[in-house]
């Protein structure tokens, strides 16, 4: 799994490759939450474009950065899903906490 | 039914695992030529199995994972079993988003992706020895 992150201000978006697994869960969490105690984030983005595969372990790892994110006053968002990926978001009801597209 | 093929392998229960094992059961149910969702689907569900066998079963100390897979016409038969410490409560655990570890960001799906992306599920398990998962998937080619 590739993390690119990119800030502007504060929206930070986040590039993924690869598969979002229990595995590699782990590493995107704490990379994103370093960043967000870092700097004020008030926009979250997920660019899932490259990721090609996602089960339940990236949407706890989407929850919890929801939560997170929620907590500090902002909000997050889900671009570039594939329709794989759309396909386990969309039956996790995720899409009713975040703008998907 | 008559099987067409069958395999047997067993893994150690680490996390790197998961990745080895979706692809392991999607290399050898290419053999009855699944479409691309169809195949995907699959991968989700062994993923999920295997995820909970090392979170759940084992609890992340180590352990082995067994993994069997069994081809019939247009059918696969996947069964992943941990000797972990097993479910308590099934009919609980099967609720969707139902975690008993919440702590460790689980979204409780694991059980209702390995049902909606499947044909067939089975949970097997006792207290003390262990949890077997049971799938079928059937491919419309």
């Amino acid at each position: 799994m590739d993390i690119t992150v990119q800030q502007e201000k504060s929206v930070l978006t986040v590039f993924l490759k690869g598969e979002l697994d229990h595995h590699t869960a782990s590493k995107i969490k704490d990379t994103i939450d370093l960043l967000m105690l870092e700097s004020s984030v008030k926009m979250l983005i997920l660019d899932m474009s490259e990721v090609t595969f996602m089960d339940s372990s990236g949407i706890g790892m989407i929850a919890g950065r929801y939560r997170r994110v929620k907590s500090l006053g902002g909000s997050m968002s889900i671009r570039n899903a594939n329709k794989v990926i759309s396909k386990v978001l969309k039956m996790s009801g995720i899409n009713q906490l975040m703008k998907i597209s | 039914m008559q099987s067409i093929n069958r395999m047997k392998i067993e893994f150690d229960s680490k996390s790197t695992n998961e990745a080895f094992a979706r692809v392991v059961v999607a290399a050898f149910a290419a053999q009855l030529d699944p479409t691309l969702e169809e195949l995907a689907d699959l991968k989700t569900a062994v993923s999920e199995a295997v995820t909970n066998a090392i979170i759940h079963g084992y609890e992340n100390k180590p352990g082995t994972i067994y993994m069997e897979c069994v081809l019939y016409t247009g059918e696969i038969m996947v069964v992943i079993e941990d000797k972990g410490v097993g479910i308590e409560d099934i009919e609980k655990a099967r609720i969707p988003s139902y975690t008993t570890k919440p702590e460790l960001e689980r979204s409780g799906l694991g059980f209702s992706i390995m049902e909606s992306f499947t044909d067939s599920f089975e949970i097997e398990s006792s207290m003390g020895s262990g949890t077997k998962i049971t799938m079928k998937k059937k491919f419309t080619t």
